[in-house]
């Protein structure tokens, strides 16, 4: 089906089916329960969930494929979202202008970037693109302020031209349909909330994600794979691996375009800090805790990480301390003040330790984990799937 | 005129003259064997033929065309593939893969952005690579993970990977180097029935003589980066220059 293997269509169809039952799968929790702040089944979290899919699936692409790690993918995020924000000032609230700007503005930018930083390979490829990214992110900051609207941020005012806008809605939309609206379905003590803006966002990303199991099972994708692994018998056999990785980078570039734009879409709004390295360095674990170079990691490293910094940081002290109100009031107080350090603000703790254990014992990430897993029941394949290399 | 002709060529790595006007000239159909002690320079000109290295002086023409200049894989599309002391094969990939990759490079050039379509449907693609795996004995091993394979079947394996791009001219570089006994006349065989089957030109630097004198059809001695005599096999064996600059240094 869809011209893909039959492995690659039964994966393809799970994901597919998380997706679009993501509302119930993410929301098992009744409402009002202890255990409602672990419900992630709310419409714009689900988006983050998604879109940063996107952003970690296209990077994939690049890392996962090639081994060339780049440190500078946010600022394609950055600029997508900057795009993406013009054109609802400039014409209307209309996604669709919007997102296709992102994408070209961001291939543009990676080329550029690609082309100079390709030239070096390794940890010098890495420090390249992570000064452009850092440069990018201070331009936005500073010098380039009409442009970018320095560190307010950029935003649509009612005083913009919006040639376009009509009598169309004052809210992001797709041609009439708003991103904003939702739908409730109450069921008992559950409530599952549909939102337009993450059902558009779980389609593009679903869509992008065909494209890169295509481009996984190309011939392109396993020239890819041969650059990782031997870059001597890659020249040897008549391949030019310049173009190879600049297409990889600007694909990846535009994947990462798209998720800005997309960023920008549910919230119209773009500011510099969405280029900073942190957000480089997120997207980079991402790939690696789901298992760089295959084909779900990134998502589900995605997810994972989206799902930590939204729900764990929301349990501060107070929600500590009613979960141990059984305990003795001494004892309440010393577990609540050992326990709050990896909660609640804390929570990248929690992730740095997580992300710790990951790479040291589970080099291929959550997916050789769930391979394992398979494994252990009798289920997994007979000859496992080596381990990719770690990260170079 | 030989299919490949170098001419005058030298090359200075500082204070040392690595190789000092060295003339060949290798015959279409012919296996040419480059031979000669430690340091004599025989790394020296196989670097130069594929391009890493750009001489000082001289000039090397690969079917009338300079290859001087061009990089690497410019001079793979011309026609000239390599083998590598140490076997070059894409390790994390396939055995099938690995064949597959130089029928594509041999077919679509230097670059082609065929991202969306599927290595799968490649069926005539798909049958060269399996002919070729079938014909060094490998077929057997198509879905191994290379790097897992013996220090043997990767020299095949790369060799298989050479001669599915059909080329005019093949260089190896010592292929036995380091080989256990078993497996270095197994490559002997192995290249001998590439002769007579294929007839593909070839080129081969070797420090060991006993490997090249039931191979080649002609053999130039290098020492000290300068060629001393180029003759049929047997009158090398015998040549005093050639005892005095190689056999005489150390029984090999």
């Amino acid at each position: 089906m869809f011209g893909l293997e039959r492995k690659d269509t039964t994966l393809f169809l799970v994901v597919i089916a998380m997706t679009m039952l993501a509302p119930f799968l993410l929301n098992p929790f009744p409402q009002g329960s202890a255990m409602a702040q672990f419900n992630a089944g709310y419409p714009d979290l689900m988006q983050r969930f998604v879109i940063f899919g996107i952003f970690a699936i296209g990077f994939n692409i690049l890392f996962g494929l090639t081994g060339y790690l780049s440190f500078g993918h946010a600022a394609f995020l950055g600029v997508g979202s900057y795009a993406a924000v013009w054109m609802f000032k400039l014409l209307s609230y209309n996604i669709v202008p919007a997102l296709i700007l992102s994408v070209i503005v961001a291939s543009l930018f990676a080329l550029v970037i690609g082309y100079v930083s390709l030239r070096r390979s390794g940890i010098y490829f890495s420090i390249l693109t992570l000064a452009f990214a850092q440069m990018s992110f201070a331009l936005a900051y500073s010098v380039f302020t009409p442009l970018t609207n320095g560190e307010t941020g950029l935003q649509v005012y009612t005083s913009d031209p919006q040639y376009l806008l009509g009598n169309g809605p004052n809210v992001t939309h797709l041609f009439g349909l708003e991103m904003r609206s939702t739908t409730t379905l109450h069921l008992g003590n559950w409530s599952f909330d549909f939102g337009v803006g993450y059902y558009f966002c779980a389609i593009i990303m679903l869509i992008s994600f065909y494209v890169a199991i295509r481009i996984f099972r190309s011939p392109f994708g396993m020239m890819l794979r041969a650059i990782k692994s031997n870059q001597t018998r890659m020249n040897y056999t008549g391949l030019n691996k310049r173009p190879y990785t600049l297409a990889a980078f600007v694909i990846s570039g535009m994947y990462a375009g798209l998720a800005g734009g997309l960023l920008a879409c549910m919230d119209p709004l773009a500011g510099a800090e969405r280029m900073q390295w942190t957000a480089s360095g997120e997207v980079v674990i991402m790939t690696i805790l789901g298992g760089a170079g295959t084909l779900i990691g990134p998502i589900l490293g995605a997810g994972f990480i989206k799902y930590f910094e939204n729900i764990f940081s929301k349990i501060n002290d107070g929600v500590l301390h009613s979960w141990f109100s059984w305990l003795p009031d001494g004892i309440e107080n010393f577990v609540v003040k050992v326990l709050a350090p990896f909660f609640g603000e804390g929570w990248s703790l929690s992730m740095g330790l997580m992300f710790m254990l990951v790479v040291i014992f589970l080099p291929g990430g959550l997916v050789e984990g769930g391979r394992r897993i398979g494994a252990m029941f009798g289920r997994g394949k007979a000859d496992p799937a080596p381990a990719p290399k770690p990260a170079e | 005129m030989g299919i490949l002709e170098v001419k005058g060529v030298n090359k200075r790595f500082g204070g040392l003259q690595a190789l000092g006007n060295v003339n060949l000239s290798v015959q279409e159909g012919s296996v040419h064997a480059i031979i000669g002690p430690n340091g004599a320079g025989k790394s020296t000109l196989l670097n130069v033929l594929v391009g890493k290295l750009i001489p000082d002086s001289g000039s090397v023409m690969f079917d009338g065309q300079s290859v001087l200049g061009r990089k690497p894989y410019e001079i793979n599309q011309m026609g000239i593939s390599r083998v590598f002391q140490t076997p070059e094969i894409f390790g994390d990939l396939t055995v099938m893969e690995n064949v597959l990759i130089p029928c594509f490079a041999k077919r679509d050039g230097s670059f082609r952005m065929h991202a969306l379509e599927s290595v799968r449907h490649e069926k005539a693609i798909f049958e060269q690579a399996e002919a070729m795996l079938d014909d060094v004995g490998m077929l057997d091993k198509r879905g191994m993970h290379a790097a897992s394979m013996s220090r043997g079947d990767k020299r095949r394996l790369e060799m298989a990977m050479c001669l599915v791009q059909e080329p005019r001219l093949l260089l190896l570089d010592e292929p036995t180097a380091g080989m256990a006994r078993a497996d270095t006349e197994n490559t002997i065989l192995l290249l001998k029935d590439i002769r007579t089957k294929r007839g593909i030109t070839m080129a081969i630097i070797e420090h060991d003589m006993n490997v090249v004198f039931s191979l080649a059809d002609r053999i130039t001695v290098l020492a000290q980066g300068t060629p001393l005599v180029e003759d049929i096999p047997e009158n090398i064996k015998g040549h005093p220059k050639v005892r005095e600059a190689y056999l005489g240094e150390a029984q090999v």
